[in-house]
């Protein structure tokens, strides 16, 4: 089955090119973040970014493009974006107490210590702001 | 007229998501800790089931579709069992 | 019959979704989605209570609405640096709820808006650590969580 781009009407190829673009520039600078940001805990906000609207901003570009070119509504694009809001922050979540317990394993960083532990907590890992 | 509008746009986008791929390669590949390494990994095959998608767009195909719903889903479990791996030393307990 | 009618019932979406909306298909999905949720009450999981569902759309009205505003926040901070005065840091918030959904649905929503991360939960005393990527005041924080998804989350669950 195949449509071709020549099929839909003008104001429907715009908002198409839109929500492309917006979705693929947050992903961009995502992927930049990533690779800017100075500490690994700060690096784990950037990927969100192409997580969050970049899948939206496409999968949104592939649902109008499929609907209006094909005339009958195509929406399972939405499941790779539920599945990919549900699945990320279980990745990010496990990534990130992974580096919590190896920077308190290792006494490296500023990282806050065990909340509610009854060893003593170092002065120099009090959470800073 | 709007081939035209929706084709640039695909290749736009096409382009921003190759060059997010290769700055997460370059992630992967400094490091500098394991963590950065799988977010890295994270980070590229999302990046590139959005590249397929673009695909599907750009040439109207659907079965584009499906290789991305299998990425993503594949490119979980293998993101989780490393990070398991990370935490604890072995995947299955 | 049906041990998780909801569980059941978004399967058979999920199954016409990517096979097409026809009678055939609503078969054979209604099929595969019952020995689904059979095999799913096998496992025994806690069962999630949903007091007030129809709060469900509100909550996704907002949620989408600071994705949005957070994505443009990040972005900015990320091509043209972090202003003045801002920075980035842990953050321990106590929560007063203790729904396991409602935790999880917490922490998705934390975790996939762009800026805040949930890093650990504390079943002991009920903190969460956060880590935030641009924060001027601390408390701010603390009490835009709590009212603007800890309430609702509440209302819905528990």
């Amino acid at each position: 089955m195949m449509h071709s781009a020549a099929d839909i009407p003008l104001w429907a190829a715009v908002v198409v090119a839109f929500f492309l673009l917006v979705g693929a520039s947050l992903t961009l600078i995502g992927a930049i973040g990533f690779l800017r940001l100075p500490t690994f805990y700060e690096r784990i906000h950037a990927p969100t970014l192409g997580t969050s609207w970049g899948i939206g901003g496409i999968m949104l570009a592939s649902m109008i493009f499929f609907s209006i070119a094909s005339s009958r509504p195509v929406l399972h694009e939405i499941l790779i974006g539920i599945f990919v809001t549900v699945t990320t922050p279980v990745t990010f979540m496990l990534l990130a107490r992974a580096a919590l317990h190896r920077d308190r394993a290792e006494r490296n960083g500023n990282v806050p210590e065990k909340q509610g532990s009854s060893e003593e907590a170092e002065p120099d890992s009090v959470p800073s702001a | 007229m709007s081939a035209i509008i929706v084709l640039t746009a695909v290749s736009l986008a096409q382009f921003m998501l190759a060059a997010a791929m290769a700055i997460a390669s370059i992630r992967m590949f400094r490091g500098p800790r394991a963590q950065d390494r799988i977010i890295g990994l994270d980070t590229l095959y999302i990046n590139a089931m959005l590249l397929l998608v673009t695909f599907g767009i750009g040439t109207g195909r659907v079965i584009y579709f499906e290789a991305a719903l299998v990425i993503g889903m594949l490119g979980f479990v293998a993101t989780v069992a490393l990070a398991k791996f990370l935490m604890r030393g072995e995947v299955i307990e | 019959m049906l041990p998780y009618p909801l569980l059941t019932l978004s399967l058979i979406i999920m199954w016409m979704l990517l096979n097409g909306f026809t009678l055939g298909h609503f078969v054979l999905g209604a099929v595969v989605a019952v020995f689904a949720s059979w095999s799913m009450a096998s496992l025994r999981p806690d069962k999630p209570k949903l007091r007030k569902w129809h709060l469900l759309p509100k909550l996704f009205g907002i949620v989408l609405y600071d994705i949005v505003r957070s994505n443009l926040a990040v972005a900015s901070v990320i091509l043209k640096g972090r202003p003045e005065g801002h920075t980035s840091g842990f953050l321990a918030v106590p929560l007063e709820m203790e729904d396991r959904t409602a935790l999880a649905f917490l922490a998705i929503i934390l975790t996939s808006t762009p800026g805040s991360a949930w890093l650990e939960y504390d079943s002991g005393d009920r903190t969460v650590l956060l880590h935030v990527l641009d924060v001027i005041d601390e408390d701010q924080w603390i009490e835009m969580i709590k009212s603007r998804y800890e309430k609702l989350l509440m209302e819905i669950f528990e």
